[in-house]
């Protein structure tokens, strides 16, 4: 990751790729947002994001500075380029988003968001797009503060007969 | 989908107030710049005022003046002070057939969306939109 996005941070705080060593930590967050340990989901994502084709895919996490208290990993983002997915221009997804409860509020996922958009920019993609559970009202409120509105996709499902 | 006219004039105001939370504005003024009456804008803000989201200052350059928290005040919260958003929850012609179970079903995926939607974009969201439609039309 470049030093631009890596100063994406507020000053007790820098964003960085993940590296294999974050990733019991990602696990640990994750249960606590979500009530559910997804260890092989999550050491599977590492790979995918973390370790392959590194120019279009990004796992970031989070880290306070060494000095302050509490745990270091403060949240994570993953993401990738996707492209030609029926029909879509390249376009930069986002695929996971989690701040540590105790630490949100503070402009975390802020950083988090402004450096993957700028990763997405420095991978050649001007657009950028997401899912969000319909009642997950953080999500819902945090990214339309940061600009998101509805696209041009309808999400659709069935339970398989 | 359509909001009622208190609901919209609402959001005005809001948004007008919330712009410069250090103002005060008379209902005169705010009315003027969406050409509607003082008397129905007047009763818009006085709901404000009583759910805490406005405060109406006296004297000379008395007028009103937003004391809510724009980052965390909702269009939902503001659309439902004056009317319900998909809450259809009175019986309806044809509701015990399946086809009306049906067409429930699929309305209700609209109003899910419609309340998801106005439930996540605050004042000070939708300020910083105001201000993107600004720029692009000085753009243009
Ligand atoms: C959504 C989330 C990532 C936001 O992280 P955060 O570090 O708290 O966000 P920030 O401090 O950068 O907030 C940025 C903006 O988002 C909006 N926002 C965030 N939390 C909000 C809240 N509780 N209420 C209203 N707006 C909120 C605000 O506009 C905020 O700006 P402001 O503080 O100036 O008002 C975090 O709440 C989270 O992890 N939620 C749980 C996500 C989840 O369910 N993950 C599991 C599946 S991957």
């Amino acid at each position: 990751m470049k030093a631009s996005t890596a100063e994406a941070v507020t000053c007790a705080l820098s964003v960085r790729r993940a590296a294999k060593t974050d990733i019991p930590q990602v696990i640990a967050l994750d249960e606590r947002v979500t009530g559910l340990a997804k260890s092989a989901y999550w050491h599977d994502a590492f790979e995918r994001f973390g370790q392959r084709g590194l120019h279009e895919r990004f796992f970031l996490v989070a880290e306070a500075a060494e000095a302050e208290p509490g745990p270091r990993m403060l949240g994570f983002i993953v993401g990738e380029v996707r492209v030609w997915e029926f029909g879509s221009e390249p376009c930069g997804w986002v695929l996971a988003l989690s701040v540590e409860p105790r630490a949100r509020l503070h402009g975390i996922g802020q950083a988090l968001f402004a450096a993957i958009s700028s990763e997405f920019k420095q991978a050649g993609v001007g657009k950028m797009r997401t899912m969000v559970a319909r009642d997950n009202r953080l999500h819902l409120l945090f990214f339309r503060s940061e600009g998101m509105m509805a696209g041009p996709y309808i999400q659709l499902e069935k339970e398989i007969d | 989908m359509k909001l009622q006219i208190s609901s919209r004039l609402a959001i005005f105001a809001l948004l007008q107030l919330a712009a410069e939370p250090d103002r005060q504005l008379s209902v005169a003024g705010i009315g003027e710049k969406y050409g509607i009456s003082s008397h129905h804008l007047a009763k818009v803000m006085h709901v404000l005022a009583r759910a805490g989201l406005v405060r109406s200052v006296r004297g000379a350059h008395g007028g009103h003046q937003f004391c809510g928290n724009a980052r965390r005040t909702t269009l939902l919260d503001v659309i439902e002070l004056y009317e319900n958003i998909g809450a259809d929850v009175f019986p309806s012609v044809g509701d015990r057939t399946s086809e009306g179970r049906a067409l429930r079903e699929v309305l209700g995926e609209i109003d899910d969306i419609a309340r998801a939607t106005l439930g996540s974009i605050t004042i000070a969201t939708m300020l910083k939109l105001v201000e993107r439609r600004r720029a692009s039309g000085r753009r243009t």
